[in-house]
């Protein structure tokens, strides 16, 4: 009887995973690795490289809206590795002209390379980058939110499978230097794109959530061939300690328009590339 | 002075406006694409500070002005065209005036060069608020009184040429004419006058000899530059003239701008959880290569020292340490009435402390400069408050305090003030 059990384990089961492989459904069962490989590349990592305009619609308590409006054009390595980042602010009026440009490292040991271009002074700063969980440009999204979290920063684990997603329990390998204790992320089990992003406290209640509200498929060239690549068009934070939000909208978005490495110097910094800014 | 001045605008204007024209003439379209790429922003700002010390040279009120600047953008296939000026009207001058801050165009010839010529904004190197190897013109009469930060830069007449290769960059800078800094000069700050021995201001405005013949008193910079895994090192040359009187004529009645030449070197990139960087200078005085003549400045060997890290959430933190050592100060003693002498180095310390709050709409921020061997302190406290994405309100400080009469902070002690701003960006 139990020769029949080991049996029906190892040579049953796995015939009945990889014939639910082979339907086109989606893949049933799959490790959290994987997933979380696949979503981190669907969010961060679309094509080699990636342009897109940025409104941002800031909302605070009050209800008072500020805008943001910039470019930005963004340059992987490959899948998963480093990144640089180029970011031409457009609105609002005083920041205008002003450039953001980001090499982001994906190691831990490795603080990310930040630069801030000032063109009334024409100067190129550098910044201090430490710490990656404070406010992008006023809002409520973070750094981290807009280029990603190293997927080395926390233990993952796959919570629940529903029809739609799966979804992702993060828990920070070094709790004291965040302020959330866990996050969870639900990934659409057909895009791989992660949909819902809630943050957890100390005291296990939900505080912070980041929605993807609109997601497209956009037509790009990889290679010779055109792919569709679902893209997030349309995303919200939402701080449910203040009541503030902050609403993302991506537009004129273009992929593998072959960027060119040197595009993420100095020499483009102090004037930007004309892909950057129309 | 100021019609030399007008009339280089109207040139460069002229310039500016006529090579769009020039090109219209090959073809028709380029006027109106010019036109519909036309880009325009700006503000209105009002701003009035006062003097929180009695300075019997100068008069109570440190600024008082209303300023309304106008930027315009545009581009064609084969360049782009700004244009960006201030006009102003200022009671404590009782005039209004006209600063072109930018008239300029830019094209990449080559895929290894970028040209900038006209009226522009330079900088290079790597001190916050302290130069070396920048030698583009300051205007420290406005950072004293309190103007935006912008506005410690003075722009220049200036051909800049770049050069990019996997080797390395370069960037050299003609100026066809000396550009000086808008230094002190007593009309609105009063100084310390080492002729008359004591503070002077409105009674004793610095009278100076420029060196102004265009093409023949010049002034070069250049810059090579390489980034090595995000380490930036530059070597820096420069000639021209000290960019503020830096000695007097003969009879004593004129500052000049003796003859300059700079040679230095920095780095700047991650050190430890910040940034650090190192920069040196080698100011040879031209003039008075040995040091007789206590008349004109010395050479020097100037360093700097910083250190820039995050501190807390959108709190940073920044500290140099720069020094200013004289290579023939016997000399220079030896010329000087004893007493009126200084030390042969100068040791500057500075501090920055700047923490975003609200949102990151409220901005302060505090830089301190520090010698102690002049014994002296500028404090620049600042708050910048964004009501909304287009009204900004401002208040701050210009703080000094010294020992000494003639020390290079000390002498503006009288010249402490308080300003406040309303600025409306479009």
């Amino acid at each position: 009887m139990k020769t029949l059990l080991a049996f029906t384990i190892v040579f049953v089961f796995p015939w009945v995973l990889f014939a639910a492989d082979d339907s086109n459904q989606p893949q049933k069962i799959a490790d959290v690795e994987t997933i979380i490989n696949k979503a981190n590349v669907m969010a961060y990592y679309q094509g080699t490289d990636g342009k897109a305009k940025v409104t941002m619609t800031i909302t605070d308590k009050k209800g008072l809206t500020r805008n943001r409006e910039f470019i930005i054009l963004r340059k992987d390595d490959k899948d998963g590795g480093d990144q640089k980042y180029y970011v031409y602010f457009q609105r609002p009026a005083d920041v205008r002209g002003m450039v953001f440009m980001v090499h982001k490292y994906v190691a831990l040991e490795k603080d990310d390379d930040r630069w801030l271009y000032l063109p009334g002074l024409d100067l190129v700063k550098r910044i201090a980058a430490s710490d990656k969980r404070t406010s992008f440009v006023g809002s409520d999204f973070l750094y981290e939110d807009v280029s990603g979290r190293s997927l080395a920063e926390d233990a993952h684990e796959l919570i629940e499978t529903t029809d739609e997603y799966y979804v992702i329990k993060n828990v920070p390998k070094k709790p004291d230097t965040v302020e959330f204790a866990y996050y969870n992320v639900s990934i659409g089990r057909q895009t791989f794109l992660p949909m819902k992003m809630e943050f957890y406290d100390k005291n296990n209640k939900l505080y912070r959530t980041i929605e993807s509200k609109k997601v497209e498929m956009l037509e790009a060239k990889q290679g010779e061939e055109i792919v569709k690549y679902p893209t997030v068009v349309q995303s919200v934070v939402s701080d449910l300690t203040t009541g503030g939000k902050t609403e993302m909208e991506f537009s004129d978005i273009k992929y593998n328009t072959d960027l060119k490495d040197d595009l993420f110097t100095e020499r483009y910094l102090r004037r930007p590339p004309r892909e950057a800014i129309r | 002075m100021r019609k030399t001045q007008r009339l280089i605008t109207f040139i460069l204007l002229f310039v500016v406006f006529s090579l769009p024209l020039k090109a219209q003439e090959e073809s028709d379209n380029d006027f109106d694409l010019l036109l519909s790429n036309l880009d325009v922003h700006g503000f209105y700002e009002i701003r009035s500070g006062y003097r929180i010390r009695k300075d019997k040279y100068e008069k109570d009120m440190s600024i008082m002005e209303q300023r309304f600047q106008v930027e315009m953008s545009s581009y064609l296939d084969w360049a782009d065209f700004k244009v960006k000026g201030d006009v102003y009207g200022d009671l404590v001058e009782e005039q209004a005036d006209f600063d072109l801050r930018e008239a300029f165009i830019f094209t990449r010839p080559f895929s290894f060069m970028d040209i900038k010529i006209g009226r522009q904004i330079l900088t290079w190197g790597t001190g916050d608020l302290i130069f070396i190897n920048d030698l583009f013109p300051k205007d420290w009469q406005s950072f004293f009184i309190g103007r935006d930060t912008e506005y410690l830069k003075a722009p220049s007449d200036a051909l800049k040429v770049s050069l990019f290769s996997d080797l390395a960059n370069l960037d050299v800078v003609y100026t066809p004419r000396f550009d000086h800094d808008r230094f002190i000069s007593g009309e609105r700050i009063s100084y310390w006058n080492s002729n008359l021995g004591r503070i002077a201001g409105r009674d004793a405005v610095v009278h100076t000899n420029k060196p102004d013949r265009w093409f023949r008193d010049y002034e070069i910079a250049a810059r090579l530059y390489k980034n090595i895994n995000n380490y930036e090192y530059a070597l820096y040359a420069y000639r021209g003239y000290w960019k503020s009187p830096g000695g007097q004529d003969p009879t004593g009645t004129q500052a000049i701008f003796p003859d300059l030449n700079v040679y230095g070197a920095s780095v700047r990139g991650n050190v430890a959880k910040g940034i650090g960087n190192l920069e040196f200078g080698y100011y040879e005085s031209d003039e008075d290569q040995s040091g007789h003549t206590g008349r004109i400045n010395n050479s020097e060997l100037r360093f700097l020292a910083g250190y820039s890290q995050e501190i807390g959430k959108n709190f940073t933190g920044g500290i140099q340490y720069y020094v200013e050592h004289m290579l023939d100060y016997g000399q220079y003693k030896d010329s000087m009435p004893s007493g009126l002498d200084r030390d042969r180095d100068r040791h500057l310390v500075t501090f920055r402390l700047t923490k975003l709050l609200m949102n990151q709409n409220l901005r302060c921020s505090l830089f301190t400069y520090f010698s102690p061997s002049d014994k002296d302190v500028y404090m620049r406290p600042n708050v910048n408050y964004k009501a909304t994405d287009n009204l900004a309100l401002e208040a701050g400080a210009n703080i000094f305090f010294g020992d000494y009469p003639g020390t290079f902070f000390g002498q503006f002690r009288n010249n402490t003030n308080i300003y406040t701003a309303v600025r409306y960006s479009f």
